[in-house]
């Protein structure tokens, strides 16, 4: 499973940022930051190709010594950065890219939310996010606990994380 | 810094060479020797053999060979490698040793010099007992030798001293003194250096041939180091990829050993040391990834061998020293062409090796916090007999002893209490920043900026811990931009945080504000609790008191803060702080707004300052200006409040001073715009807001332009792409985010209150003086003064329009060209209100089409606006678009005098010139007069008196008259002949007496001139009678200068009988004229054609009956014959 996941607006700030070792929030933050360096390069590099391609995985971005940085960019731009556990050798890239691709659904839905305001800040416990159903984003599965149920504009309680892995 | 324990040893990480020793040479005294040994030392480029020399003694020592092992049956290691194993192969013990001797082959004292050489031959040879160190000899000679084979004696003696010296023929060398030194050096160094292989490869086959007597269970320490020598060897072979190999076996057999708490840090010393040749083989080969793959099996296999929990700050320093030793070599390999990649550099590893020294720093302040009173123990358990350690990697008060038990507990706390508080004293932070400055570097170089941001935040950070504050806050003040700009404002605060700390451990106070305002500002993610506490010390400080410490900092660095507080308090001196908001989010936010785009100028300008502060509890400023572009209005724009400094908490949410948290207040500015600065932008350039007092502290916020801070233009953004429906707030309050800053607003003039009426009858007609009426008339309150009037052509039109348009005040006289085509302000005097004024103007326009006039005035008011006096210049204008028309058409044309057109006239005979005007003024026009100007070719039959004097001819109405003329014979002219010009005086019928009369000049038609060589004119009654006689006179006139034969007939007609000749042939001289009479007797009433009269002109076949026709009148009205009574009453009538 992930510990930490990051949605970045195009403009780099980020949108969305969630760990689950709270304590050391601070790091988390710094390598998702420092990993945008990658990502910059990567999408730069890839230039036209992306667009034609499709390919939005970026793959592995850079190793440290106890995590693995993974990131993804959407077409608009808005990127993903996912790290996992380097310990944990059940996540292969095929789990990473699906990961991604969940992520990437339960971010179009926010999008889609009439409430939601683009640019603005993901809130998990913010009056207007979008929570259509838990997301379990793991290398398992994600599943939807009321599939095609209507989304609603919850205003969660505090305690419970709205998306866990 | 001076090598510590954990640094790699220089024996390690140099490159092997293999080692030789030049004995003989006298270096200090002799120049010979000198030259040689210079020869062998100086410029050893990559191209020369690798060999290390050093000169000795002859008689030199060198280290004594233990004897040989026969068997290892007993033999129990005591250790994987002495640490002086690699220095003495390296420097010690030689390959060879090399005996220079000066000696000739024509030496005559030959015995006794070859002797003495076998002497010292065999002296070295003592000296290496039981080493396989091999001996050369080489002769110094004076003489070039001669090619081998030719000299006899040479041989001879070459072979007579080998035996003396007991040296194969191979390890002779002679080395002529002579012009090519170096060539010789060189030939006799790859000599020398096959000799150092041989030695190494039996040195090699040595240690190998040990392998057989070992056994697994108690050797298994000598398995590595035998692996571990013959890798070594292999590599002062120059054999790389063997010793890349032995040093792998030898890794993996370190891993093999049994490893115990005792042991495991001499395992993972030699596993470091074997790790280390491996990469810096991988990368001399240019296999960098083999080097990564190797370094990373090696991180995982020891990340985990802690050992000594006490003394886990040990493998933390190891680990950083392992991932610093990897990225210096990295960065080498790089400098010798390598390319690295964004991804993978050595920066990671020195980062990464920081890492692991910050957690060397931290397990060390928890392991070795020891009390004050425990002493460093005595005797030093860290001292050895030798001051050095014989194995790597072992502790020095239990050397040699393999057993995992511990026999002597006792020691072992007493060591280890020794490292621990040795641990105390080190440096830790300088070895941190040392190596995040290194990853810095290499960040920078591979464009990772945040990387390198994030190192640095990491440096101050560990600046701070360090307490070099001063450090730590040019780091931090530095980066802190990047998060910013970037929008990470969790990480901002982190950052903040530590430099609020520093500037609170500096007593800087300007810092110490800045930090304060952006940490209570929206971008700080802290909680309130803390906010408060920090708002709390910022109006302390403001109040020129102390602020409380910021939590979690060193208490004696406290203690002295508090102190440097204390001094700050008792300096006078400048206590305004101006700080320019733009580069970061304090906690006020500030936008200015006009309420208008643009305002008049006798209307006050009004802006809102709109104020919000971000902070938890209410905060009171104590001024607040506005500068202007113009900053004469400056001082109408300042809010201040005489308050006392310990009056900023009292009355908090009380007056328009005091920013309540979260509310948005609104002020507003009036100030009267100066009336120069009409039709000028006037901006905010600044909004400066003061928090405290000038007697205590002041801080002043300087917004550049309208506001806006570091974040807003994003929040702007954000704001304007939201479709959220704010809620419905009290009537004087706003949201925030619907404030849109407008710094600059437009003074235009003021509205003018007159009306300005043009009165014409249009069209205008061309040339004429065109009359126009301006009405000004004023609704203005009081007198208006300065009246002033432009009026004319409207400028930017076709410049054509301008020469052809001019406009005077005066309609009694035609203007000319001189008259400009716009007269600008014209003084009018002054207007009482409701009072009128009328103005006329007169415009002629050349040519015809519209033209755009405009009629602009403006005058001056006196205005009370705000209580002063102000003078307002206004002006209104008017614009009117004109057509111009002709007047009039002139149509020309020429008749015969029969009236029948002509297409050309002919010469001499006279014509009618017809004038036709018609009118196209849709006004009455006058003609009142015309004129024929004939050209001096023409000439008049009777005279030229106008005939339509004084008609006055309304729309569509002509006027026509008719004028007889003749040309004389000119011959033949091109393009015809000129006839003069008609000109007309004319005005309109409606205007008055005094406006001057136009004259229109129209140039009339060339015409054609044709001669004719006869002309034929008839004298005849205007009428005939039925039977009555009517006679008929033909003149016939040659005009050339020609007799001309003549023919005429008249043919028979149904309505005459005639008398006369019928058909004649005669001729007429030149310039004479011939008459034919007829009597011509009407036989019927009417309109009846008259006989007509052929001529034929023999010389002339053109002249034609058609032409004669033009001349002669072909038939006459016949009255009916009348009765006698009748004549009179026809007489009558």
């Amino acid at each position: 499973m992930a510990v930490c996941i990051a949605v970045i607006a195009k403009e780099n700030y980020p949108l969305y940022i969630r760990s689950t070792p709270t304590e050391n929030e601070l790091k988390f933050h710094y390598m998702v930051h420092t990993s945008l360096d990658v990502v910059d390069e990567k999408i730069s590099a890839m230039g036209k190709a992306l667009v034609d391609q499709r390919e939005l995985y970026l793959g592995l971005l850079y190793p440290t010594e106890d995590y693995k940085v993974y990131g993804y960019v959407t077409n608009s731009k808005v990127k993903f950065v996912m790290v996992v556990d380097s310990s944990n050798t059940a996540l292969r890239d095929n789990e990473i890219r699906s990961m991604f691709r969940k992520l990437h659904n339960s971010y179009t839905d926010v999008m889609c939310n009439p409430f939601y305001n683009p640019g603005d800040r993901i809130h998990p416990g913010g009056p207007y996010f979008l929570c259509p159903y838990p997301v379990q984003v793991g290398p398992t599965s994600c599943v939807r606990s009321s599939p095609g149920g209507p989304y609603s504009c919850v205003r969660s309680s505090p305690a419970g994380p709205l998306i866990t892995w | 810094m001076s090598p510590t324990q954990w640094d790699l040893p220089v024996e390690l990480c140099c490159r092997p060479m293999a080692f030789v020793t030049l004995t003989g040479l006298d270096v200090v005294y002799n120049a010979v020797h000198r030259a040689v040994w210079d020869a062998f030392c100086a410029n050893r480029r990559a191209d020369r053999v690798p060999i290390s020399f050093k000169v000795l003694p002859g008689d030199h020592e060198y280290p004594k060979c233990r004897p040989k092992r026969t068997s290892y049956e007993w033999y129990i290691p005591k250790g994987i490698l002495k640490t002086g194993w690699m220095n003495k192969h390296l420097n010690l013990v030689p390959a060879l040793v090399v005996v220079f001797y000066e000696l000739d082959w024509d030496e005559p004292q030959w015995k006794e010099k070859q002797s003495e050489c076998a002497t010292r031959v065999e002296i070295v040879r003592q000296s290496l007992q039981g080493r396989n160190t091999k001996v050369a000899v080489v002769l110094i000679q004076k003489k070039t030798p001669l090619p081998p084979g030719e000299d006899v004696i040479a041989s001879e003696r070459a072979a007579a001293l080998c035996n003396a010296c007991e040296l194969s023929g191979k390890s002779l060398f002679v080395l002529p003194h002579t012009d090519h030194l170096v060539g010789y050096i060189i030939r006799l160094e790859n000599a020398f250096y096959e000799h150092a292989q041989t030695y190494y490869y039996t040195e090699i086959r040595r240690v190998k041939s040990h392998k057989e007597f070992l056994n697994k269970t108690t050797h298994q320490l000598l398995f590595v180091r035998h692996q571990f020598k013959i890798a070594f060897f292999s590599e002062l072979k120059q054999d790389t990829q063997n010793a890349l190999k032995n040093y792998r076996t030898a890794y993996n057999l370190v891993h093999e050993l049994r490893a115990h708490e005792t042991n495991i840090l001499e395992i993972k010393t030699m596993a470091g040391f074997i790790n280390y040749k491996i990469c810096r083989l991988c990368f001399q080969h240019n296999t960098p990834l083999d080097a990564i793959a190797q370094f990373r099996k090696h991180i995982d296999l020891c990340k985990k061998k802690i050992g000594s929990a006490e003394l886990s700050f040990e493998h933390a320093a190891w680990m950083s020293k392992q991932f610093q030793a990897f990225g210096d070599l990295f960065d080498e390999a790089i400098k010798l062409g390598l390319t690295a990649i964004q991804t993978q550099n050595p920066g990671f590893y020195y980062q990464q090796a920081a890492y692991y020294a910050q957690e060397r720093k931290q397990l060390a302040k928890s392991l070795c916090n020891h009390e004050a009173s425990i002493m460093y123990p005595n005797p030093d358990p860290l001292e050895t007999q030798t001051g050095v350690l014989d194995f790597y990697g072992q502790r020095s008060w239990r050397q040699g002893i393999l057993s995992f038990d511990l026999s002597d507990p006792e020691k072992e706390k007493v060591g280890v209490l020794a490292i621990q508080l040795k641990e105390r004293n080190v440096a830790h932070s300088e070895i941190i920043i040392t190596l995040l400055s290194n990853a810095v570097a290499q960040f920078k170089k591979y464009k990772c900026p945040r990387m390198k941001s994030h190192l640095m935040v990491q440096m101050g950070e560990e600046y701070y811990y360090a307490k070099d504050y001063t450090k730590a806050l040019k780091l931090l003040d530095y980066v802190m931009c990047d998060y910013r700009s970037e929008g990470w404002w969790t990480l901002l605060t982190s950052i903040l945080t530590t430099a609020l700390k520093c500037s609170y451990l500096m007593a800087q106070l300007k810092d110490y504000i800045t930090y304060s305002l952006e940490l209570l500002g929206r971008a700080s993610t802290l909680k309130d609790d803390q906010k408060s506490r920090i708002e709390k010390n910022l109006i302390n400080v403001l109040m020129n008191e102390s602020p409380d410490p910021e939590p979690d900092c060193d208490i004696f660095a406290v203690k002295t803060a508090q102190k440097l507080w204390a001094d700050r308090i008792s300096l006078a001196g400048s206590n305004i702080f101006t700080i320019g908001v733009q580069d970061f989010v304090p906690f006020v936010q500030c936008k200015a707004k006009f309420h208008a785009p643009s305002f008049h100028v006798d209307v006050p300008v009004e802006f809102d300052i709109y104020l919000k502060a971000d902070c938890p509890h209410p905060i009171r400023f104590s001024k607040l200006c506005v500068s202007f572009n113009n900053q004469e209005y400056n001082q109408f724009c300042v809010i201040e409040e005489a308050s006392k400094a310990n009056e900023v908490l009292e009355n908090p949410t009380q007056g328009k001073m005091c920013l309540v948290p979260g509310k948005t207040r609104k002020l507003l500015f009036k100030f009267v715009a100066k009336t120069e600065d009409v039709g000028k932008k006037i901006e905010i350039t600044s909004v400066d807001l003061a928090l405290g007092n000038e007697t205590g502290r002041c801080v002043v916020l300087n917004w550049q332009g309208g506001g806006g801070d570091a974040a807003s233009s994003q929040e702007a953004l954000q704001a304007a792409r939201s479709f959220k429906r704010r809620p419905k707030l009290p009537d004087n309050e706003v949201h925030w985010d619907s404030i849109i800053i407008q710094a600059s607003t437009m003074i235009i003039s003021r509205v003018p209150n007159i009306s300005v009426h043009l009165r014409h009858e249009p069209p205008a007609l061309t040339n004429e003086m065109y009359c126009l009426v301006v009405t000004v008339q004023s609704h203005e309150k009081t007198q208006i003064r300065d009246v002033k009037l432009t009026a004319g052509l409207k400028p930017g039109q076709d410049a054509n329009l301008t020469q052809k348009t001019h406009v005077t005040l005066h309609g009694t006289e035609l203007c000319d060209e001189s008259y400009p085509a716009l007269l600008t302000d014209i003084p009018v005097g002054d207007l009482h209100p409701g009072e009128q004024l009328e103005k006329m103007l007169y415009v002629r326009c050349g040519t015809v089409g519209s033209r755009m006039f405009l009629v602009y005035v403006s005058y001056l008011i006196n205005i009370t606006a705000e209580e002063k006096e102000i003078v307002c210049k206004c002006h209104k204008d008017e614009t009117v678009t004109i057509e111009t028309v002709f007047p009039f058409d002139v149509a020309v044309k020429f008749v015969s005098t029969k009236f029948e057109h002509l297409e050309r006239v002919y010469a001499d005979i006279p014509f009618l010139l017809m004038t036709d005007l018609l009118s196209a003024s849709p006004w009455a026009l006058t003609v009142v007069s015309s004129e024929l100007q004939l050209a001096p070719s023409m000439t008049t039959v009777d005279q030229l008196e106008s005939q339509v004097d004084n008609v006055v001819l309304q729309t569509g109405e002509s006027a026509s008259e008719c004028f007889c003329l003749r040309c004389p014979s000119l011959g033949n002219v091109e393009g015809g002949v000129a006839t003069g010009h008609y000109i007309i005086s004319w005005k309109r019928t409606s205007a008055m007496e005094n406006i001057p009369v136009i004259r229109t000049v129209i140039t009339l038609p060339h015409v054609i001139v044709e001669n004719i060589p006869l002309h034929v004119n008839a004298d005849l009654p205007s009428f005939g009678r039925v039977r009555e006689s009517l006679p008929v006179k033909y003149h016939l006139q040659n005009k050339t200068d020609f007799v001309q034969d003549v023919e005429i007939s008249v043919e028979p007609s149904d309505a005459f009988m005639f008398s006369g000749l019928k058909q004649i042939r005669l001729r007429i001289l030149p310039g004479t004229e011939q008459e034919m009479l007829y009597n011509f007797y009407p036989l019927m009433a009417g309109y009846q054609q008259l006989p007509f009269l052929n001529i034929n002109l023999l010389r002339f076949p053109d002249f034609t009956n058609q032409l004669l026709r033009r001349f002669i009148p072909t038939s006459i009205f016949v009255k009916p014959q009348g009765r006698l009574m009748d004549d009179t009453s026809i007489a009558a009538a």
